[in-house]
């Protein structure tokens, strides 16, 4: 397994999973407790504190996708093939909390959970793409053939992101827009942010981690192959 | 408030199932590493001549 520096492992082993729990929990008192209900859409509304930091970091997840797929393709590197793995499946669970949170807030605001808005089914057409990207990995082996195939699918899937954010000025859909916030929700929206930061870098890590162990067992059992 | 505790429960049942999953497959991983290195040290040495 790759080795990290003792200074590296205690930060991403110790610190990095108890900042991410009392930033979980700095978010959770501001959401609940500090932060004041928006004017139309009352209590609904604070469901914006998870759901757009989740949307920001499957989109993180994705463009790390694709930047180590171009890094895997350019280089060959191998490490950077599985931090494209690793990536797509962490950005796939913050994509997954998109999608639900997403017409749980719609449900009392627009009356229905979903609809068909330009951005809702840009999100969902990201979501299958990328699911895409993990299937391929997971049920089509893990060659060298698999891997450039799914980094051509990682760098093309995240031009949907683009397309995502300019969806609702070329459509004109309903889903609305961040444009001006009281500082305590602009707050409450940072803390909620970097919770959320550091648990897609804990998460990372550690699927990180997994798939570097992973690697070894391929390279211990060649090795054993080799020498019987 | 149903909706917002219903959005915070799915998000932390989300999490911590993917958490759980995460770990339990790194314990299997490790455990087979660690079962693996014991094989490539058994193995004897080839003979000098």
């Amino acid at each position: 397994m790759k080795k990290h520096s003792p200074f590296n492992a205690v930060i991403l082993d110790v610190i990095l999973p108890w900042l991410t729990a009392a930033g979980m929990l700095a978010a959770l008192a501001m959401v609940f407790l500090y932060v004041p209900n928006e004017r139309v859409q009352g209590a609904a509304q604070r469901i914006f504190y998870i759901h757009l930091p989740s949307a920001w970091m499957a989109f993180l997840g994705f463009f790390i996708v694709a930047g180590a797929s171009a890094a895997f393709l350019w280089q060959g590197k191998r490490s950077a093939d599985l931090l494209a793995q690793a990536a797509a499946e962490v950005g796939m669970v913050f994509c997954t909390l998109v999608l639900l949170t997403g017409p749980i807030w719609a449900r009392p605001i627009w009356g229905v959970w979903w609809t068909w808005d330009p951005r809702l089914t840009m999100t969902l057409v990201l979501w299958l793409i990328y699911a895409a990207y993990v299937l391929l990995r997971v049920f089509a082996g893990d060659t060298e053939t698999v891997a450039r195939y799914a980094a051509v699918l990682g760098i093309i899937g995240v031009i949907d992101i683009p397309i995502l954010y300019i969806a609702i000025r070329l459509w004109r859909g309903i889903h609305p827009k961040v444009e001006q916030m009281a500082p305590e929700m602009a707050w409450t929206l940072l803390v909620c942010t970097g919770a959320f930061v550091c648990l897609f870098t804990w998460l990372l890590w550690l699927r990180l981690q997994s798939l570097h162990l992973r690697n070894d067992i391929i390279a211990l059992r060649q090795h054993i192959l080799a020498s019987s | 408030m149903t909706y917002l505790f219903a959005a915070f429960s799915i998000v932390w049942i989300v999490i911590f199932l993917y958490v759980l999953s995460v770990s339990r497959r790194q314990r299997e991983l490790a455990r087979e590493v660690e079962t693996l290195r014991q094989m490539t040290q058994k193995e004897p040495s080839p003979p000098s001549s």
